[in-house]
């Protein structure tokens, strides 16, 4: 079996006097899907955020087989898009920012935007402003995908266009990191924060 | 994997931060008023007598320019923190300093380029005389980006904070002072018919210091904000 891409060794972390966890241990490759789940305040946004190198307060290793910039695809819990800027222009600047390449149209077209391209995202409900979101991970360039909760606010359609997706890129070599409550579907690697830790196949 | 080039994320970058201030016009107004209206009540409160005003006008424009650009800059990251744009600017496969660059470029061309222009007019209506107007705005020109650069590393340190805009002032305002006292002074000391290239020249030396560095600062400071 190949490398690990991402190596998790004795991971902790503390926030406001309390351990959010700690002596994390696993390892990721790249063609997996790792879920992380845990109940509200266990600490699934900071775990992300340190594997994406944006939190830097923890103990322990987190070892990334090769830079990670490059790779990234991260979506933070806010899913990073101004009210300002229409939907192309929210994907295009995120397109040019991050490197991505890939037609924006194509990806929100796929996300059922397909007509709310030029309408500011301020104008769009809650779940279409996630969607312009998740559009870049219709978007090609990157093999590591980290996710906070790329569900939320998401219709049925569309958690089940998302969860083929993420299969799809899984396939094709991609990592995928994501935080849900949505129930563990079949072949994904459960990662559960709280007092009743596990690492589970 | 694909790493885009710094000059597709500048132009990309600019583009982005001049339309969301252009589609929030007040971001513009509200500086370019707050510099008008406060250097308009030092005639109604101190005395409309010409020689006193002429005596003042170079503070006054100065201290109002310096305040409309610390308002302005409150509020440069916030929005993009709180809609999570930060997070994916600071993870993003090119050093930070070229988007915050635009950032700061945008901000500067469409709040503190319109004081400097606007500075004349004002100095006029201060009873400056004509001669020493240009002067005036040079100094403007050649002051407002120091204070935009200088003010968005305490906006970078405060954004995580609810009610940063007192500490912002605190952290800034001693930082502004070299600024305003070479840019009132320069113009004080054209209004006494003296050569003012070397105060200029020492404005202009502060500028490159300010544009050179101040971007680093402002990206660390962004990545310490998104820490914790």
């Amino acid at each position: 079996m190949d490398a690990p891409r991402l190596t998790v060794r004795q991971l902790g972390c503390e926030r406001d006097h309390r351990m959010l966890f700690e002596n994390l241990d696993f390892s990721a490759r790249n063609g997996e899907i790792w879920q992380v789940t845990g109940a509200n305040g266990a600490g699934k946004t900071t775990l992300l955020r340190i594997l994406v190198g944006l939190h830097g307060f923890y103990q322990g290793r987190v070892e990334w087989s090769s830079p990670l910039p490059p790779s990234l695809l991260y979506l933070g819990h806010q899913p990073g898009v101004r009210e300002e800027l229409t939907a192309r222009e929210n994907l295009e600047y995120n397109r040019a920012l991050s490197g991505q390449t890939g037609d924006p149209d194509a990806a929100l077209a796929a996300l059922d935007l397909y007509g709310f391209e030029d309408v500011p995202a301020g104008r769009l409900s809650a779940g279409q402003q996630r969607r312009i979101a998740l559009a870049r991970l219709w978007l090609d360039g990157k093999d590591v995908w980290i996710l906070d909760e790329p569900f939320t606010a998401i219709d049925q359609q569309g958690v089940a266009a998302l969860d083929q997706r993420l299969r799809q890129a899984a396939a094709q070599g991609v990592l995928v990191i994501y935080t849900s409550h949505h129930r563990v579907g079949d072949g994904v690697h459960r990662l559960h924060l709280g007092e009743d830790r596990e690492v589970a196949r | 994997m694909s790493a885009p080039t710094l000059g597709a994320v500048w132009r990309a970058s600019l583009r982005r931060e001049l339309t969301l201030i252009w589609r929030s016009p007040a971001d513009i107004v509200q500086p370019l008023f707050f510099f008008v209206v406060v250097v308009s009540l030092f005639p109604l409160a101190l005395s409309p007598k010409p020689a006193l005003l002429a005596l003042v006008a170079p503070g006054a424009v100065w201290v109002a320019a310096l305040l409309a650009v610390m308002l302005s800059l409150d509020g440069l990251f916030r929005r993009d923190q709180e809609s999570g744009a930060l997070d994916l600017l600071l993870t993003a496969p090119v050093v930070s300093v070229v988007p915050v660059a635009a950032k700061l470029l945008a901000h500067w061309l469409l709040t503190g380029l319109p004081l400097a222009l606007i500075a004349p007019l004002l100095g006029y209506m201060l009873q400056l005389p004509v001669a020493v107007l240009d002067t005036l705005m040079v100094s403007v020109l050649l002051g407002t980006p120091t204070l935009t650069v200088v003010g968005a590393i305490g906006a970078a340190l405060t954004v995580g904070l609810n009610r940063g805009g007192i500490l912002l002032a605190v952290l800034v305002l001693p930082l502004y002072v070299p600024v305003l006292v070479f840019g009132a002074g320069v113009v004080r000391t054209a209004l006494d018919g003296l050569p003012t290239g070397g105060l200029l020249a020492v404005l202009g030396a502060i500028l490159a210091l300010a544009v050179s560095l101040g971007p680093v600062a402002v990206a660390l400071g962004l990545r310490i904000s998104a820490g914790d």
